[in-house]
């Protein structure tokens, strides 16, 4: 069976939209000529910058001849039902058949030239083609219903076997010549059949398939850098965009002034990769080295000297450029970069970059001062908070705000700040994704979780929640940084108390008072509780029996006190339910099970993340093993008893019982007295572990009870102890996790 | 590489024979201050409507924030673009643009000559299209572009729009590695010598001593002016006071006195300035604009 090759021929192809488009050519392709019965042996699908290229291999000369009974009206149907059924099908009345009272007719399809097909599918593929931006050219775009493709499309190869397919899209006929290389090879290239496709090309300086350009550039990238005693710093992207940008690739080694070296490494390696598609070196001690490697689409008749000496210099035009702005943002400390903050908006209502920047310096403080973070230098950790967002405003962050924060530690260490500040600058926007880097660095963790809960308690306030596949402000990704930190570090936190000093301070930021407000707390002298009387109404706020926030009322005349204490308990409910959902998609990969994250979530109680995490893995060993699994039966089935009889809390009973307990009783009541102590002795140690295998001890005898004893009693007495008895145990698992909404 | 290469004057007349023997109009540089050689109404105007155009020109171009004082190897706050729009684009516009490249001097067969996807968009032009930035050795040489829309309306036919950056051709030409050193004439007189006391007076002049009342001023001026030449039904006196008050709006930007959110409704205000033009132009002609189909517009 004939193999098919089909080439379009076009101006330049964006190197970003080549792979997906012969994917997509491939599955267009197999669809069209499949609703026509026909299947390829195999289909392979080429880019090069100026070609899309697609070879269908063995498929058969014509499709199947096709049989086909079509039900048409009743043969009592008045006679325009069927005048129209004889239209439709384009038979005479005699041609019909009928069975049952209706009338049937049989169509027979023959079998087509696959060719014909061809002729048809590939116009029909080429006019919906879904390129991410196409447009127009040339007189046909005069008209409307001009065609559309990536770029002005120049010519068709359409060979079935070594037949051409005839057809035409917008003015371009098929046929059997293509271009080759632009500058190695001038003049039409005729190609036989699919079988000499890729070799022609190749005499004209053409590597047809993606995978070998980026095999050749990948080696001799890297052969280059070794010759020259360097490393390339790889990167498989760059690979595959100058496999897009190339015909007949050729990498070329060329290097810079090392003067420019002073300029940060990331900049430099930035704009040779953005600007210039370079890859960058390192030499052995992995320093960046003064050189790159340049891909060109050409076997340059001087070897590359001219062209290496090209890009040499549109670099070193780039770098001075880069140093120009390096320079003159040294000469600016970051505290006088910190001032023009208040220009940026950081979210039309929430203030502007400034504002932020003080939220997450207060709430630093106060996590110092009520001594929830320790250990840590609080004059370290206002300068970062103060000074984090500083170059936002620097003119080479302008140029690259890829490197916002990567830059302001380059300035902080330049400008003298100590180290432990200038990392913290650094770092305080990762981790940036699955995968990058969590700082635990005591500084870099504050500010950056206090950064992230100011972000959520910001938006959260203004009403912007992520929904669905909305989230415009990154919110998930805050919240799951914010997790990533806190699990790596260890670090324990009072979240519902947090979280309303967080909200508190973004109510008092929309409302103009931050900078005017005092917050006992936060520059405290005082400790304790605090009454504090505004001059509107009574506004006091307690929280957990501290006051959190106290302000004056002339500078916001409008609170009312009961809507602020109100919304500020909506945000920090609403970002708690929040975290517990980002807990489960962030726990879920290291295997634990969402519902045991409910089960104590569930408790209520638990607002410290690290803590409820090591409940959570605790519980997850013990309900995974027999003694668990047991004890969770039991558990259910007294849970289901206490449901059934409404028995929510204990009824009294006489001190000493009215009747002799059996055995199996007094043995879950001895079981109890020993186990309750136990389990809340460990889970004030927090050893969860020891918790867990003091109630597996409850299994036993909670097993032998349900065994030997009839909880409903028609003794009154006896129902009641056994009931409470029951509702005891219940009351010990809880300790632990509220066992209901465990599957299994 | 030629033997003796090129002047920056000669490379520029090379140029205008080049596209006048293509059958170009070679047209003079527009007498007022722009940000890119598209802003003439050659460009511009000559892009709507249904008409064949072809022409070919220098145009100065001020770009205020890019001065370095002189300081730098190849970034300029004033230098020339040359133009060539061909409507409708020909078929073979690659082909007729590198048979430029070779007629000022540049070998193929030693330099790497790429077409590297560049979409090309002006938001105060409510214009944008399709194209490359053209790289020779890595430096873009030449935006190379397929107008789709201007002034709000889609291009019927596509004009094909190429601009040349002619002082960095002319350092690749001349092997030069500052723009200063460009030999202008042949007859001994530099690039320096014609601007480098001008890039560093303007660059002083638009960071540091244009007074900023007096251009916010203007601007409120030049778009109040532009309503009125509308209100007349003028549609190129309007089109000239749009063209005023963008370069302002980039002095402006260059003082550093416009916030990120002002930013936006500047541009806005240029933006439907040179659309009112465009629509009085279109108007003027009686062309019917087709509408864009949805989802089209970019």
């Amino acid at each position: 069976m004939p193999d098919f090759l089909l080439e379009l021929v076009s101006e330049e192809i964006p190197a970003r939209m080549q792979a997906k488009a012969s994917a997509e050519l491939a599955r267009l392709f197999e669809e069209r000529i499949g609703e026509a019965g026909l299947k390829a042996e195999a289909v392979e699908a080429y880019a090069t910058p100026r070609r899309l290229a697609l070879i269908a291999r063995g498929l058969p000369e014509t499709t199947q001849a096709v049989s086909e009974e079509i039900k048409g009206p009743r043969a009592s149907a008045p006679p325009q039902a069927l005048e129209g059924f004889l239209r439709k099908t384009g038979l005479t009345q005699d041609r019909l058949s009928e069975r049952d009272g209706v009338y049937f007719a049989v169509i027979d399809r023959p079998g087509r030239s696959t060719a014909e097909v061809l002729a048809q599918a590939i116009p029909a593929i080429v006019r919906a083609f879904p390129w991410p931006k196409s447009m127009r050219w040339g007189e046909a775009s005069a008209a409307p219903e001009s065609g559309r493709w990536v770029r002005p499309l120049q010519g068709i190869v359409a060979l079935f076997g070594e037949q051409i397919v005839e057809f035409e899209i917008g003015g371009v006929r098929s046929g059997a010549a293509t271009v080759g290389h632009r500058f190695h090879h001038s003049g039409p290239i005729t190609i036989g059949s699919a079988k000499d496709y890729a070799e022609k090309l190749r005499a004209c300086h053409v590597v047809l398939d993606p995978t070998e350009r980026v095999r050749i550039i990948r080696e001799r990238a890297a052969e280059l850098a070794a010759g020259a005693g360097l490393a390339l710093v790889e990167d498989a992207g760059l690979v595959a965009e100058n496999a897009g940008l190339t015909e007949w690739p050729v990498p070329l080694l060329g290097s810079f002034d090392p003067a420019f070296l002073e300029v940060p490494r990331e900049v430099i390696q930035l704009t040779m990769r953005t600007n210039q598609k370079y890859f960058a070196c390192v030499d052995g001690q992995r320093k960046l080295a003064p050189s790159f490697v340049c891909v060109a689409n050409l076997d340059a008749a001087d070897g590359g000297e001219g062209i290496v000496a090209g890009n040499r210099k549109v670099l070193a035009a780039r770098l001075a450029d880069a140093r120009y702005f390096w320079e003159a943002d040294l000469k600016v400390p970051l505290a006088e970069q910190a001032k023009k903050l208040d220009q940026i908006v950081f979210h039309e209502k929430l203030g502007t970059v400034a504002d932020k920047a003080e939220r997450v310096a207060k709430l630093c403080q106060w996590l110092i001062k009520e001594r929830i973070v320790r250990g840590v230098d609080p004059e370290q950790v206002q300068a970062t908070a103060r000074l984090a967002k500083a170059d936002l405003v620097a003119q080479s962050v302008g140029e690259f705000p890829e490197l916002q924060g990567t830059l302001g530690g380059y300035l902080a260490r330049a400008q003298g700040q100590p180290d432990a500040v200038a990392d913290a600058i650094r770092d305080h926007y990762k981790p940036a994704g699955q995968g990058d880097e969590v700082p635990t660095a005591p500084v870099t963790a504050l500010v950056n979780i206090a950064d992230r809960l100011d972000t959520l308690a910001a938006f959260f306030a203004i009403g912007e929640k992520p929904t669905g596949s909305r989230d415009p402000f990154a919110l998930r990704r805050a919240a799951l940084s914010f997790l990533q930190i806190l699990t790596c570090t260890g670090m324990r936190l009072p979240l519902r108390e947090v979280l309303v000093q967080a909200a508190v301070l973004v109510l008092l930021s929309r409302l103009g008072a931050l900078r005017s407000a005092t917050f006992p707390d936060l520059l405290g002298e005082e400790e304790g509780d605090h009454e504090i009387t505004a001059e509107v109404g009574s506004l006091t706020y307690r929280y957990g029996g501290r006051v959190s926030t106290r302000w004056n009322s002339a500078l916001t005349p409008k609170i009312e006190r009961g809507d602020v204490i109100e919304q500020v308990i909506d945000i920090q409910q609403a970002i708690l339910d929040f975290f517990a959902d980002r807990l489960k998609v962030q726990q879920r990969e290291a295997g634990v099970r969402h519902d045991l994250i409910d089960a104590v979530f569930a408790l209520g109680g638990e607002d410290d993340l690290v803590r409820l995490l090591a409940r959570v893995k605790a519980l997850q060993s013990f309900v995974d093993g027999p003694e668990g699994a047991d004890l969770l039966a039991g558990y259910k089935r007294a849970a289901n008893i206490l449901k059934r009889e409404g028995w929510t809390e204990e009824q009294p009973v006489n001190k000493s019982l009215s009747y002799r307990p059996q055995i199996e009783e007094s043995e879950l009541e001895d079981a109890l007295d020993s186990a309750e102590p136990r389990v809340a002795a460990a889970i004030e140690e927090e050893d969860f572990e020891r918790a867990m295998a003091a109630l597996a001890r409850l299994r036993g005898p909670v097993d032998a009870f349900f065994d030997k004893v009839t909880v409903n009693d028609p003794d009154p007495a006896k129902r009641t102890a056994r009931l409470n008895l029951l509702l005891r145990m219940r009351d010990a698992v809880h300790r632990v996790a509220d066992f209901s909404g465990i599957e299994g | 590489m030629a033997t003796s290469p090129l002047s920056f004057q000669s490379m520029i007349l090379t140029l205008h024979d080049y596209w006048s023997d293509r059958g170009c109009v070679i047209l003079q540089p527009y007498d007022l201050e722009m940000g890119a050689g598209t802003f003439h109404p050659a460009t511009t105007l000559r892009a709507l409507g249904p008409d064949p155009w072809k022409a070919a020109f220098v145009q100065p171009c001020r770009r205020p924030t890019d001065g370095r004082y002189g300081e730098n190897p190849n970034r300029l706050q004033h230098y020339y673009q040359y133009q060539v729009i061909l409507k409708p684009s020909p078929a073979d516009l690659q082909d007729l643009y590198l048979g430029s490249l070779a007629a000022i001097g540049i070998d193929f067969a030693r330099h790497d000559i790429r077409f590297v996807e560049d979409d090309w968009e002006s938001p105060t032009l409510g214009a944008w299209g399709l194209g490359w930035e053209v790289w020779c050795d890595g430096m873009e040489v030449t935006q190379f572009t397929y107008f789709q829309q201007m002034g709000g309306f889609d291009c019927r036919p596509v004009s094909g729009e190429l601009t040349y950056g002619l002082e960095r051709l002319a350092m690749y030409i001349q092997d030069k590695d500052r723009v200063f050193d460009l030999d202008f004439n042949d007859s001994g007189v530099s690039y320096g010598d014609v601007f480098l006391e001008n890039e560093r007076q303007m660059s002083a002049w638009n960071f540091e001593v244009a007074d900023t009342e007096t251009l916010f001023d203007l601007f409120r001026k030049a778009a109040a002016e532009c309503e009125n030449c509308l209100g007349a039904g003028l549609a190129i006196p309007a089109y000239e006071q749009a063209i005023k008050a963008s370069h302002i709006f980039n002095l402006l930007n260059a003082r550093g006195v416009i916030s990120v959110a002002e930013r936006q409704a500047y541009i806005g205000r240029v933006r439907d300035l040179a659309r009112g033009s465009c629509t009085a132009w279109m108007e003027k002609n009686g062309w019917s604009p087709f509408p864009p189909r949805p989802g089209e517009d970019c």
